[in-house]
């Protein structure tokens, strides 16, 4: 006779065991991380390129960049001043808790205040997996259209702030703010918005704001010790 | 595609669950998968064809219990789907909701024939 045996256990639950050791392993280095995920091509790295140059003068940054292939885009990060750590994936669409362990350990975590990890560009799994950093951010980009938090509806309800990009393009394209905005109200209420521009470097002073606020108010900036 | 590595979590899950009763086979598994979870059942199928080979839980049924994604107006208390082109309360027009369930993703229950020393 067959047995009934409840389980109800998370299937993801592994991996978000290994996510809690990793934020245990940030908070005894005092690293204040942040998990930045967007489609390909809405500007996760021109955003990284922006935001390292201005946050080293404040603080220790650096970037871990996953990608499927080529260390394009840790070179990008490197170039702007930041420690750059590149994983590769190796077809995976997301990064997972294992993915950073492998990574912080490469990384000199004493001497790092802010770590920015650049997921894969992938709306949906990302979503998922979570890594152990403290705060989620999304980057949106106008091109992609306005219907986004409606299609991805998971991603969009996860995060903690949300950039949206290449606002210089909103005269050329189609591109409906109030409806976005109204869809990511729904799914996320009062979730924290930046319209930004990498390219012209418009909007951006406020997403350094925050930025610096979130990761000063953490209490973890070594140099304040 | 990451439904390999979630195909080995549930099978990780449910062997050490089987394994914890004493059991000798596991013939099903409830999964509960709400409709915003990146997951698809027939990948996941496919692939517990080839994970569960020569494990207790070879040959087992994988049931899927779908969620919907259901949303409830702040405004009116009216509960509804969220649907691409139905973000909006239907009811009051109200943008105020919050999002009840759709984000489950975990192994509710499996069955399993328990150990000859077991049986009764």
């Amino acid at each position: 006779m067959k047995k009934h045996i409840p389980v109800v256990e998370k299937i993801l639950s592994a991996n978000d065991r290994l996510a809690d050791e990793n934020r245990e392993r940030l908070d005894a280095a005092g690293v204040f991380a942040i998990n930045l995920m967007a489609s390909p091509g809405a500007g996760k790295t021109s955003l990284i390129e922006r935001t390292v140059p201005k946050m080293i003068e404040f603080m220790r940054v650096a970037v871990i960049d996953g990608d499927i292939a080529t260390s394009l885009d840790a070179e990008r990060a490197s170039a702007a001043g930041a420690i750059a750590v590149q994983i590769n994936t190796g077809g995976d669409c997301h990064l997972d808790a294992v993915m950073m362990q492998h990574a912080l350990s490469q990384l000199p975590l004493k001497d790092i205040d802010l770590l920015i990890v650049e997921n894969v560009g992938n709306l949906i799994c990302p979503a998922g997996f979570r890594l152990g950093t403290h705060k989620s951010v999304l980057v949106a980009s106008t091109p992609e259209g306005s219907d986004k938090p409606y299609k991805y509806p998971g991603m969009y309800c996860g995060v903690d702030a949300l950039v949206i990009n290449k606002i210089d393009l909103l005269p050329y394209i189609e591109f409906d703010m109030t409806y976005f905005r109204q869809g990511v109200e729904i799914l996320n209420p009062g979730l924290t918005t930046f319209e930004v521009s990498c390219r012209t470097g418009e909007g951006l002073e406020r997403w350094f704001d925050w930025l610096r606020i979130t990761v000063g108010t953490s209490d973890r900036l070594h140099m304040e010790r | 595609m990451h439904e390999l590595a979630i195909t080995q979590s549930i099978l990780e899950i449910a062997v050490r669950h089987a394994e914890a009763a004493h059991a000798r086979q596991i013939t099903d598994l409830y999964i509960v998968v709400g409709e915003l979870s990146s997951m698809i059942d027939d990948s996941v199928q496919f692939y517990w064809d080839i994970v569960s080979q020569n494990t207790v839980a070879e040959g087992a049924k994988l049931h899927f219990q779908r969620i919907p994604a259901e949303m409830c107006c702040s405004n009116c208390s009216h509960r509804y789907a969220l649907k691409p082109d139905q973000f909006a309360c239907p009811t009051c027009g109200s943008t105020a909701s919050v999002l009840m369930a759709g984000q489950e993703f975990y192994l509710a229950a499996i069955e399993v024939q328990p150990s000859e020393e077991m049986a009764t």
